[in-house]
């Protein structure tokens, strides 16, 4: 039992539930009070003690139906192999012995205990073995869609192939008819074997397998992710979002005592005569975090702002102000329908209005200068996503330096690498000159470098 | 053989809970019968009024406990949650023995004499007689256990949750000048949060974690057929189905299991014996909360009750 619930958490990590050791234990205390026959409360009880948001319930009983929906190996296997080796043995001395008494006995008393339990038909006999032998040999540790081969092989090794095949080319010889019977129930039991294999991958591999994935799409270049891959770099990116949101939006109350605030403190001690019991202080005056954030929606860049949109909108709970801007050539500001709306319609909806055009820079710039110049004040970080490709037009660097004398910071994200700045009609150079920092920003990865960094100079 | 034992323990959690016009489900019931058996709090998640302080009470009507209540707010802190050392009372009394310390020190002529002296006192200067237990400390003074409510802890702060770590792993709680105190019998602690804010990864690891949501039509028909005696079976049926159809429509604030019994008073109040659209035009404000969500399920009203009407012949 204790190896079965082991297994059952390591699919539960594979399923996407944090289970710590601890949890574990609480999990084997809780089942030990209930027990394991009432299967709907050895759920409720899982469900209790391991999840710890709904999401994880949900998953968590997902995880349990697919996992119990299997016969339960290791309560069987004992059994199995009690049962086999004395039948084994039994076996032999029966077989050996009617060699010796008679010469004719039954053929399927000369066969192995595979292909009698195949040729009997028992179904759940067979489903008990196939559980028994993939226990042995630890299909839990099956990680990847490549193994599955090997891991067949070895469940049909467990169960005694060997002894199979020897016993089909004696009956071929002898009895075709029950070979072909026998070759037949083997086809189906591979089967059986295979779709037991293709189970225990969902279970057991989703973990390594989705680490894997998340690693390579962190590292991959956001521009030419594969449309498949957008709804999983989506997910991604608001993970990310989410631990830069609990990473920074815990400590803020934090260090907000300054001096002793004399006035309130002797008011508040008036009652026993002035001694100071309670102490009251003045609190620091912090700086409250602004950014301004333009981006290139322009066809160039396009999926790159997507996500950089995304984590902008995900990122609104830590900076409470956020001014977002889109533009190809014309620009307009985007803060409320990326506050108001889902991110995916967001998204769609500001590429339907400014997206997908051919990017100039200048009089994007010149529509900022002219509308909303007055939302940079000196405490203003101002980020801008793009490639600086402004097809050969007037740049209007002049502006880009009015910005930045401004505002507090200005940085400059571009999904393109420095090997291309300066080439072709990139202005990078000409625009990197008033940035207080300039930084590739290609993947996922370095996205969140990025506004980790400008977000932890808040705090 | 213990697995018997435990699903009618569960039962009868079920039914100890209904005596008191508590309607568990069987999740409910199986966490409050494990947080019993594994000594752990219950950490209670769901939509606002589903019911998460009112298990508490019920649990607490059940086992004939006394009930602790600690409604957190934002800026709640240990001096208000755990215990107060009483300073002015301290300095009060040094005052008063001020005249009496020559007494006390019998005229010892070096320092070293003079605190060999004062050191008897000292324990009697730190003792519980300069402490006031707040709700968490009471709780754990209780002789005979209690129920305590640590009521929506997603309000106060993450330096909150800290202080609550050690409560609700050990049943215990140090404090500086006294030292450790244990609780004599461990209270059943029940949190509850509307997920304002996400809690901390080591609060929800020490607690078994139950979400209430809406509950199913059955269920909550049996809710308010313990909460609303006077109610006519047909009416109970349709105004749950109505109020599950109501459920279904994008609203600022859904209807939850309070709202439901609310409604079901102020329809039996109004002698109805069905629902129709008129009256529940008029009453639609006892569900709904916010100008726009009536505005939103108004003309939907007729369909909403032709449906609960029709899904109550087959159900």
């Amino acid at each position: 039992m204790r190896e079965n619930l082991h297994r059952f958490f390591r699919a539960a990590r594979g399923a996407g539930v944090h289970v710590s050791p601890a949890e574990s234990i609480d999990a084997m205390r809780a089942v030990s009070q209930v027990g394991l026959t009432n299967r709907a409360i050895l759920r409720d009880t899982l469900l209790l003690t391991l999840a710890k948001s709904q999401d994880e319930k949900l998953a968590l009983g997902d995880c349990f139906d697919l996992f119990f929906s299997q016969p339960e190996p290791r309560q069987d296997q004992p059994e199995a192999n009690d049962n086999d080796e004395p039948s084994q043995g039994s076996d032999q001395s029966a077989s050996s012995g009617s060699d010796s008494d008679a010469g004719g006995g039954q053929p399927q008393q000369r066969l192995g205990p595979l292909a009698q339990m195949l040729l009997s038909q028992d179904r759940n006999a067979i489903q008990a073995a196939i559980a028994s032998a993939s226990g042995a040999a630890s299909l839990s540790d099956i990680r990847y869609s490549t193994q599955r081969g090997i891991f067949s092989s070895r469940i049909l090794d467990a169960m005694g192939l060997q002894r199979l095949r020897d016993d089909l080319d004696e009956l071929t010889g002898t009895n075709p008819a029950l070979a072909e019977r026998l070759r037949a129930a083997l086809d189906a039991l591979r089967e059986a074997v295979r779709d037991t294999v293709s189970q225990g991958l969902a279970l057991y591999a989703r973990e390594e397998a989705e680490n894997l994935r998340n690693e390579i799409l962190r590292n991959a270049p956001l521009a030419r992710i594969e449309r498949r891959q957008v709804a999983e770099m989506r997910a991604l990116i608001r993970q990310i979002a989410r631990r830069l949101r609990e990473r920074y939006s815990k400590p803020r109350k934090r260090q907000r005592r300054g001096h002793l605030d004399v006035r309130r403190t002797l008011r508040r001690n008036a009652a026993w005569g002035g001694v100071p019991f309670l102490t009251a202080w003045k609190r620091k005056h912090r700086d409250r975090p602004k950014i301004v954030a333009l981006c290139d929606v322009s066809g160039s860049v396009a999926q790159v702002s997507d996500f950089f949109l995304l984590l902008i909108h995900s990122l609104h709970e830590v900076v409470d102000d956020v001014r977002s801007f889109a533009f190809s050539s014309h620009l307009i500001e985007v803060s409320e329908i990326l506050e108001k709306k889902s991110p995916e319609e967001a998204m769609a909806e500001i590429m339907s209005k400014v997206g997908f055009g051919s990017s100039d820079y200048g009089s994007a710039l010149v529509d900022f200068e002219k509308d909303f110049m007055s939302a940079l004040t000196p405490q203003t970080t101002v980020i801008v996503l793009g490639d600086a490709r402004s097809n050969n037009l007037d740049p209007r660097a002049d502006i880009l330096r009015r910005i930045s004398e401004r505002s507090k910071r200005l940085v400059w994200l571009n999904p393109e690498g420095r090997l291309a700045w300066g080439f072709g009609d990139s202005e990078m150079p000409r625009y990197a000159t008033f940035c207080s920092v300039v930084r590739q920003c290609a993947t996922a990865q370095q996205l969140e470098r990025a506004v980790s960094d400008i977000v932890a100079t808040y705090q | 053989m213990a697995d018997q034992k435990a699903s009618t323990a569960i039962e009868a959690v079920e039914s100890g809970l209904a005596a008191q016009g508590y309607i568990a489900s069987r999740q409910i019931a199986t966490a409050v019968y494990l947080s019993q058996q594994i000594e752990k709090p219950i950490l209670v998640e769901g939509p606002a009024g589903v019911g998460k302080t009112e298990l508490a009470k019920a649990i607490a009507a059940w086992r004939g406990k006394k009930m602790i209540r600690l409604q957190c707010y934002e800026g709640l802190d240990e001096a208000k949650a755990l215990y107060e050392w009483k300073y002015a009372k301290q300095l009060l009394y040094t005052q008063i023995l001020k005249d009496k310390l020559g007494e006390v020190l019998g005229g010892a002529q070096t320092l070293h004499a003079a605190l060999d002296q004062l050191h008897d006192f000292g324990d009697v200067f730190f003792s519980k007689e300069f402490v006031e237990p707040r709700p968490l400390l009471q709780a754990l003074e209780q002789p005979g256990g209690c129920v305590l409510l640590i009521d929506e802890i997603d309000k106060s702060d993450a330096e909150f949750e800290s202080l609550l770590l050690e409560i609700l792993s050990d049943f215990q709680v140090t404090i500086p000048e006294l030292g450790t105190v244990s609780a004599i019998t461990p209270p059943t602690v029940i949190l509850t949060s509307n997920s304002e804010r996400d809690l901390g990864d080591a609060l929800k690891r020490r607690c078994l974690h139950l979400h209430i949501g809406f509950p199913e039509q059955r269920l909550e028909e049996r809710i308010v057929e313990s909460r609303v005696p006077g109610i006519s079976q047909t009416l109970r049926r349709q105004m749950v189905g109505f109020i599950h159809e109501i459920r279904s429509l994008d609203l600022k604030k859904l209807p939850s299991v309070s709202e439901t019994i609310d409604w079901a008073r102020v329809l039996v109040l109004l002698q109805a014996s069905e629902l129709d659209t008129e009256i529940v035009k008029d009453t639609l404000n006892v569900l709904l909360k916010y100008e726009a969500d009536i505005e939103a399920a108004t003309p939907q009203v007729t369909t909403f009750i032709a449906k609960a009407a029709r899904s109550n012949v087959f159900g």
